[in-house]
């Protein structure tokens, strides 16, 4: 709770310094604020789980470790826009502030404990990167992929909202622990199964899992880079968490029907996500589908909710990290650059070995070599899979995984073995620094997988 | 209260929410003018807000009614989000078709 009011202050702060002309100041004091709030939500973690206004905010081991990666990935964010919006100096404060109050939003929806304030948390972070997705105006595929992000965006907020009305209709109630005692109760209206569906999807609309992924390739292509990286990051992690969390606490046995529909969802996601990313060029365009893909084994999950939580837990952080480090190289790369096809790689690997060496680590990451975080996930994930009984789901997993391997070496090649096709560019340092802080945290967690594991 | 709900029945309201919210996922997906398509997201909102007062008073409780003022609110600041980005495309293109956003392929 007061990891959300500090957050929402920091925002507020960041504004205020536009206004007393401390433009200078608004980087440093938005990390160094940001980190005390970590402080703040880690010295929550070991306390009994609370409520807060009649049970509107639960804060407890889940929301406290959740809230705590999404404020590392905030941290990251913000530290890259130094670099990204330095052309655009006067707009600096307002997309600092905004990027501090979607975290406001991401943490109200990891930590509610009634659909009402599950609903504001999910609309502060969808209206926030509406904003973002088409803050560069004059560009016409910064237009476009806002408009496309927004329309899309509004319509699963109708559905997700539409959904949670039949369930107050059913229960007569909004707050979820009410619910799920209710729940078990034998004599339910239909209303109440069709309003957890709508839910579903609109949810599923949210982290762009198959069939409702048709806008994120688009979006992720025309957003500015640095808005694409905190849609493939923090985006997608915040809504994962939330589902999770709502499948968990709202229908405690959870039907075969049900898990049937999940297992579909997440071979779908898998398969179209990574066919469809082979044959891309454009390198955000590419990893839009692996986020995607990514979507179907993080759905996985869901699957045996009891005791999966660190392992989601640690899936999501090693392929966020992976994906902040990824997308700093990116933005080093293609800072100049008209788009961000492929061929504006070629030579990294002679220009500047320590940017392909960050980039490749975080592509073996994602696509799960080991050491990396992103192995181990992986390993845990399907062997806690395999535990609950879906052999099948995990021998397709294991088959994606393999043809995941084609496209991130597409990259990886197109670095090393191709000749460069223009002068170096000059290294800027923050890029370098957030994409290394990045990529040791997932070998670090690579090395020493239980102390993630653990935390739930 | 109770006894037009009685007299109607809450399920008369749930068809006609239900009908609401179809022409509005229907305008969603078939009116290519953005402005409508704008319109069409407030009728889906707008049935849900219906359906929210009418479970609101079929369960004697207030929590419902309070939903709405929020979900009003949050539609309200979508809507102008939206709309800026659609100003913003107008100065761009000339036109808010959505015909003409092709841009993004691949």
């Amino acid at each position: 709770m007061n990891t959300l009011i500090a957050i929402i202050g920091l925002g507020v702060l960041c504004l205020l310094f536009e206004i007393f002309d401390a433009r200078k100041a608004i980087i440093p004091i938005a990390v160094i604020g940001l980190l005390a709030i970590l402080g703040l939500d880690i010295s929550e973690y070991n306390a009994a789980p609370a409520f807060y206004y009649n049970n509107m905010i639960v804060v407890g081991k889940y929301s406290t470790t959740f809230s705590a990666l999404f404020i590392i990935l905030t941290i990251f964010l913000v530290s890259l826009g130094h670099k990204f919006y330095e052309n655009r100096p006067t707009k600096l404060s307002d997309f600092i502030a905004i990027k501090i109050f979607l975290l406001a939003g991401a943490v109200a929806m990891v930590s509610f404990g009634n659909l009402a304030m599950f609903f504001l948390g999910i609309e502060v972070l969808s209206i926030a990167l509406y904003v973002l997705a088409s803050s560069n105006r004059t560009s016409i595929k910064s237009n476009e992929a806002g408009l496309k992000y927004f329309l899309m965006g509004s319509f699963a907020s109708g559905i997700i909202l539409f959904g949670i009305c039949l369930i107050y209709g059913a229960m007569g109630t909004f707050d979820i622990t009410e619910i799920s005692e209710l729940s078990r109760s034998a004599e339910l209206p239909i209303w109440f199964p069709i309003g957890i569906v709508l839910l579903f999807i609109g949810m599923l609309f949210k982290i762009a899992a198959v069939p409702f992924h048709f806008w994120a390739p688009d979006v992720y292509e025309g957003s500015p880079s640095l808005t694409t990286a905190l849609m493939s990051t923090l985006a997608k992690v915040v809504a994962i968490a939330t589902l999770y969390k709502l499948v968990k606490t709202m229908n405690a046995d959870i039907s075969p029907s049900f898990q049937l529909v999940i297992v579909i969802v997440s071979i779908a996601s898998m398969t179209v996500g990574n066919i469809m990313a082979l044959r891309q060029i454009n390198v955000k365009r590419m990893l839009a589908f692996s986020g995607i893909s990514h979507a179907g084994f993080m759905l996985m999950t869901l699957l045996s909710t009891a005791k999966s939580s660190g392992t989601l837990l640690y899936y999501t952080s090693a392929y966020a990290l992976a994906g902040i480090a990824a997308f700093s190289v990116i933005l080093y790369v293609c800072k100049t650059r008209e788009n961000e096809d492929i061929t504006n790689f070629h030579g990294l690997g002679k220009n500047n070995p320590l940017m392909a060496a960050v980039l490749t680590a975080s592509l073996l990451s994602m696509a799960g070599i080991p050491i990396f975080g992103g192995f181990f996930a992986k390993l845990f994930l399907f062997t806690q899979t395999i535990q609950a009984g879906f052999i099948a789901l995990v021998i397709v997993a294991v088959i994606n995984s393999i043809i995941s391997v084609g496209y991130y070496f597409k990259l990886i090649l197109a670095m090393y073995t191709k000749e460069p096709n223009e002068a170096k560019i000059p290294a800027s340092k923050v890029y370098l620094a957030v994409a290394i802080i990045a990529i040791a945290l997932n070998i670090a967690m690579g090395l020493c997988p239980s102390f993630v594991l653990d935390l739930l | 209260m109770t006894n037009i709900l009685n007299e109607i029945g809450i399920e008369n309201y749930i068809f006609l929410s239900v009908i609401l919210f179809c022409i509005g996922v229907f305008g969603v997906l078939y009116r290519r003018n953005a402005i409508i398509v704008f319109m069409s997201i407030e009728i889906m909102l707008n049935a849900v807000n219906l359906l929210f007062v009418a479970f609101s008073t079929y369960h004697q409780d207030a929590q419902g009614q309070v939903f709405v003022f929020f979900s009003m609110a949050v539609a309200a600041a979508e809507v102008a989000v939206g709309l800026a980005i659609l100003v913003s495309i107008f100065r761009n293109l000339g036109s808010i078709d959505i015909n003409n956003l092709k841009n993004l392929k691949g």
